[in-house]
């Protein structure tokens, strides 16, 4: 399968272009192998809107956000002026991710350190394509019923909570929320580099609090926004009712619905 | 003047100068704290206090509680323009003066609202008092809420009600004495609740009156005192200090944190080219900072200030994920800590006594350190905008840039990100592999 129109930013430059968008795909979007999924998904839907954009490829680096929420700042501001200038090279100025991780780091903590870009979230992104008409989904989903989990680096940290389910409405499905939504979502406990350790000792793991709340409305599909977040639910979901509910990226449900 | 003029006057200006000399001291224990900036975008920083402290913006989320909240903070600020008239009555041994300046109608309406705000804040916090001891709502009874904390709270609550009452007590017996004709007072006021209260004193002397109307009058005033200065050795401190927190308030999205400046010019001088690694630092130059917290004084004045801020609602743990599925970590423990850690090493510092203590360590652990999803939950949750994240961080990096003191597996992560540029361990080269997958 190799359908996908992905070009590096350094192509761009040898062919003397430049590249409207930078698609920062982040370390778990290049890695893990559900994120790939996500990865890909989200480039269909580009593809099919015609969107000009770059990737940085081998040249993209971890954006820091694991580290610094560890307490590494040294080496998340490593990371952070390493790509702020690979990225000033290229004279980017905007970029959209598929992390909320990268999505606030890039956004909210680069700027400091001479990194100022327009950073978008995927879903703000598509959001816009379809308002600009530049894509069209098919709401064939009837009948199906979506819960929304808000990752916490989208939500609370940033305030995007309507976006998302906006999109997920224009699939023609019926939304349900969880009591804990929106500002008061419950994290998924990956967040803070949780998702790189074992979690400490506790009466039960957050994935599963959150996961059991999830399931308990019965949902065909758990729908995110965020590849630590679909991690932590597709193992939850595993962990309390192996096969009661799919967890999707919302990229994937637009991109399967184009 | 009379003796109890200048008894009044005595007593009024020692709790004065008490109040004003420990007020001074956490002052000074906060002033311990690093600097930080907080001198920018002050319109936004007057509104965000007006709509969060004065508005109480973020209480009504939880409606009961934010309901009884309002009267309560509207009965502590209405009724105590009543205590202007106390004093000047006190000092001078006039009677309700307010009533001689002011016009009847409007003096009448004051009192009148004063003991309707009574009643309410009575009723409020008798109903305080059921949720925490009767229902024992989850929140007041987490394993941070030892006997002290609980017992502060019902300490505050049972002063409330008992300086209401002696308000109410107050005006019933004053209102019996003026038509009863026996008192010099000049004039009549409204009495919409104490009325209802004059039962209880119907058939007695007017010598038996006098004395209740003056015991209430002398206990009113001087549990007003006291209650000041039980505020400054209290979690209630919030009712003076949620304005500057608010004010102070970080402003910026939750999700971002701060940019340690130390770190960057050491990381701008390690890609710097040009620097010469063997440069030995200018003669002048001042010690390196040490980089995050290990106790109270590493962290910045606002962090202090929120410390002593905390009224110990527990909303912050209430909703943080790492407290709700049995971890060690509680957010509004973190700041409890930091408030009794700073007052502690200010204390000896005072006294001269040596202090060996550490807020890392001999009050907050690794354990609940790691235990932080940083989202946030704690940090929306606040109805004053506390920041416990920022503590949380502040020690991570303490531990992680000082100690390199992190769980392995982080520093797993950590190593993975400066071999292969992912927290994982994957080859740099592969990051383009999932174009052709």
């Amino acid at each position: 399968m190799s359908e996908l129109q992905v070009k590096t930013m350094a192509e761009f430059m040898a062919e003397g272009k430049e590249a409207d968008i930078l698609f920062w795909v982040g370390s778990a979007g290049s890695f893990d192998d559900r994120a790939k999924k996500i990865t890909r998904a989200f480039v269909r839907i580009m593809n099919k809107a015609n969107v000009n954009f770059g990737v940085l490829g081998t040249e993209e680096s971890s954006s820091g956000d694991a580290a610094k929420r560890s307490g590494n700042e040294f080496l998340f501001q490593m990371q952070a002026m390493m790509n702020i200038e690979v990225m000033n090279g290229y004279n980017v100025k905007r970029i959209v991710t598929t992390c909320p991780h990268s999505f606030n780091t890039l956004k909210n903590e680069y700027k400091g350190l001479g990194g100022n870009y327009k950073v978008q979230h995927h879903t703000e992104f598509i959001a816009e394509l379809l308002a600009q008409g530049k894509l069209k989904v098919i709401g064939n989903l009837k009948g199906t019923k979506i819960t929304y989990h808000d990752p916490c680096y989208l939500g609370r940290a940033n305030n995007v909570y309507d976006i998302p389910r906006e999109l997920i409405k224009s699939l023609g499905v019926e939304l349900v929320e969880m009591k804990r939504s929106k500002r008061k979502s419950f994290c998924c406990g990956a967040g803070g580099a949780q998702m790189f350790k074992e979690p400490e000792n506790g009466a039960q793991d957050i994935n599963i609090n959150r996961t059991e709340e999830a399931l308990a409305l019965k949902p065909d599909i758990i729908a995110t926004g965020c590849p630590f977040c679909n991690t932590m639910m597709t193992d939850g979901v595993k962990a309390v009712n192996e096969g009661a509910a799919e967890v999707k990226d919302i990229a994937e449900l637009i991109a399967d619905n184009l | 003047m009379g003796i109890s003029n200048i008894i009044f006057l005595v007593v009024f200006l020692v709790a004065i100068t008490f109040f004003i000399r420990n007020l001074n001291r956490i002052i000074a224990n906060i002033k311990l704290g690093r600097d930080i900036d907080r001198s920018d975008r002050s319109t936004d920083r007057w509104k965000n206090m007006f709509r969060v402290a004065m508005g109480q913006s973020k209480m009504t989320r939880r409606p009961v509680a934010g309901i009884l909240h309002i009267i309560v903070y509207l009965g502590f600020l209405i009724i105590n323009i009543e205590v202007i008239e106390i004093v000047v009555d006190g000092i001078f041994g006039s009677h309700r003066f307010l009533s001689s300046i002011l016009p009847i109608g409007l003096y009448n309406f004051l009192i009148g609202s004063f003991e309707i705000l009574a009643i309410l804040v009575l009723v409020a916090c008798v109903i305080f008092l059921i949720r925490r001891n009767v229902v024992r709502i989850k929140r007041f009874w987490s394993k941070e809420m030892t006997s002290w904390p609980r017992t502060d709270a019902n300490l505050i609550l049972i002063f409330e009600i008992l300086l209401m009452s002696a308000f109410l007590i107050m005006n019933a017996t004053d209102g019996l004495l003026f038509s009863a004709g026996a008192s010099h007072y000049v004039s009549s006021f409204s009495n919409p609740i104490s009325q209802y209260f004059q039962f209880m004193f119907m058939g007695m002397d007017t010598a038996t009156l006098v004395a209740i109307e003056r015991f209430t009058w002398w206990f009113h005033i001087i549990g007003i005192l006291m209650f000041m200065n039980y505020v400054l050795i209290s979690k209630h401190l919030h009712i003076f200090f949620a304005f500057p927190s608010t004010y102070f308030a970080n402003l910026n999205p939750l999700g971002q944190f701060s940019n340690l400046q130390s770190v960057t010019n050491e990381v701008k001088l390690m890609m710097d080219p040009n620097a010469d690694p063997y440069a030995a630092p200018a003669a002048d130059a001042a010690p390196p900072e040490q980089f995050g917290a290990k106790d109270a004084t590493d962290l910045n004045w606002v962090q202090l200030l929120n410390a002593y801020s905390c009224t110990e609602c527990g909303r912050c743990t209430d909703s943080c994920p790492a407290s709700q599925t049995g971890k060690l970590l509680s957010p509004r423990k973190i700041l409890m800590d930091t408030r009794d850690r700073i007052t502690e090493l200010a204390d000896n510092k005072r006294k001269g006594k040596e202090d060996t203590k550490s807020l890392l360590g001999d009050y907050i652990t690794a354990e609940e350190l790691w235990a932080c999803t940083s989202c946030n939950a704690c940090t929306d949750a606040c109805p004053i905008e506390l920041d416990p994240l920022s503590i949380i961080m502040d020690m991570r990096r303490y531990l992680v840039m000082e100690q390199s003191a992190a769980p392995t597996e982080l520093n797993m992560m950590f190593s993975n990100i400066e071999n292969n540029g992912a927290p994982w361990q994957f080859p740099a080269a592969d990051r383009l592999n999932w174009k052709n997958e």
